[in-house]
């Protein structure tokens, strides 16, 4: 059995899908949803690599490396954020983070 | 069967397993372990696919840095991680509904997408070059200023990140960079005349 574009794929939808019912699952744990978000850039990722290689074109690739720079500042971020909440209100339960709903 | 694909199904579903394990784990800190167990195998994938820079990039960015990150960030932070458990099986049948939902729209479109005929023209052999450096030759030409942007974009969450979790404590002694650099000799150094084997 060869392995071709479509097993990629594939692998990359049902990345993504665990990654959508990680945040679903986990809608009160932020930190959990941070990781699904990154599984679902990870699949983005598989896919871009999967069809730059069977195109023959490195712009896939390129991208894909832009992809992992926007995902590493946005985790970066994402962590400083829920550390200077932490700090200021002792919590992280998502349910808690309602300042601004007046 | 072929190696490669042994390899790939091995990668694969040890991916699909350790990321299923990031979202059930009941223990944030075996959430942030399987994540890198996923990275690496994903990394793997990319190596099986022939994109050597990015599955090692994979390898440094996500498992040296963002995974070390979320475990310092859970192991710092005292939350009891049991409550926010809370909710798992009373969420668990409309987020598996949606999971299917989109399982099914994605696996629709992974088995049934066709390729445009312009599409099939740009195909081109990549030559004798290693991964590495055929990346870089259109990295540092033709996409010049999507690295440049992505640099500025490292750079802002970097200072992003020190300025949201950089505290001033009061009562701590602090350099006075300004009041260092403009002192003159002439405050600074002091000449004594010293007689010998008397001292000052």
């Amino acid at each position: 059995m060869v392995i071709g574009l479509t097993h990629y794929v594939m692998l990359a939808a049902i990345l993504f899908t665990i990654g959508v019912a990680g945040i679903i699952l986990n809608h009160k744990n932020i930190i959990v949803i941070l990781m699904s978000v990154e599984l679902i850039l990870l699949s983005v990722n598989i896919n871009l690599v999967a069809f730059s290689t069977h195109a023959g074109d490195l712009t896939g690739q390129v991208f894909a490396l832009l992809v992992l720079t926007v995902a590493a500042s946005e985790s970066a971020i994402g962590l400083a954020i829920l550390v200077a909440y932490y700090r200021n209100r002792g919590s992280i339960a998502v349910e808690d983070i309602d300042t601004l709903k007046g | 069967m072929q190696a490669d694909a042994i390899l790939f199904w091995l990668f694969s579903g040890v991916l699909i397993i350790s990321a299923l394990a990031v979202i059930m784990a009941r223990n944030p800190v075996h959430s942030v372990l399987f994540l890198i167990l996923a990275f690496v195998n994903a990394a793997g994938l990319f190596l099986l696919m022939g994109a050597e820079f990015l599955g090692m990039i994979l390898i440094v960015v996500y498992v040296g840095a963002v995974a070390v990150l979320f475990l310092f960030v859970v192991m710092l932070l005292d939350v009891d991680f049991a409550e926010l458990k809370q909710g798992f099986v009373q969420y668990l049948p409309i987020g598996a509904l949606i999971a299917l939902l989109v399982a099914f729209e994605l696996g629709y479109v992974a088995v049934g997408w066709t390729r445009s005929p312009e599409a099939a023209a740009a195909a081109a052999p990549s030559g004798m070059l290693s991964n590495t450096a055929a990346l870089g030759r259109v990295l540092y030409t033709q996409y010049f200023y999507f690295f440049q942007a992505a640099g500025m974009i490292l750079l802002t969450a970097m200072v992003g990140a020190i300025v949201l979790t950089l505290r001033h404590k009061a009562g701590v002694k602090r350099q006075n960079i300004v009041g260092q650099i403009a002192r003159s000799p002439a405050a600074a150094v002091e000449l004594r005349k010293v007689r010998s084997r008397a001292g000052i």
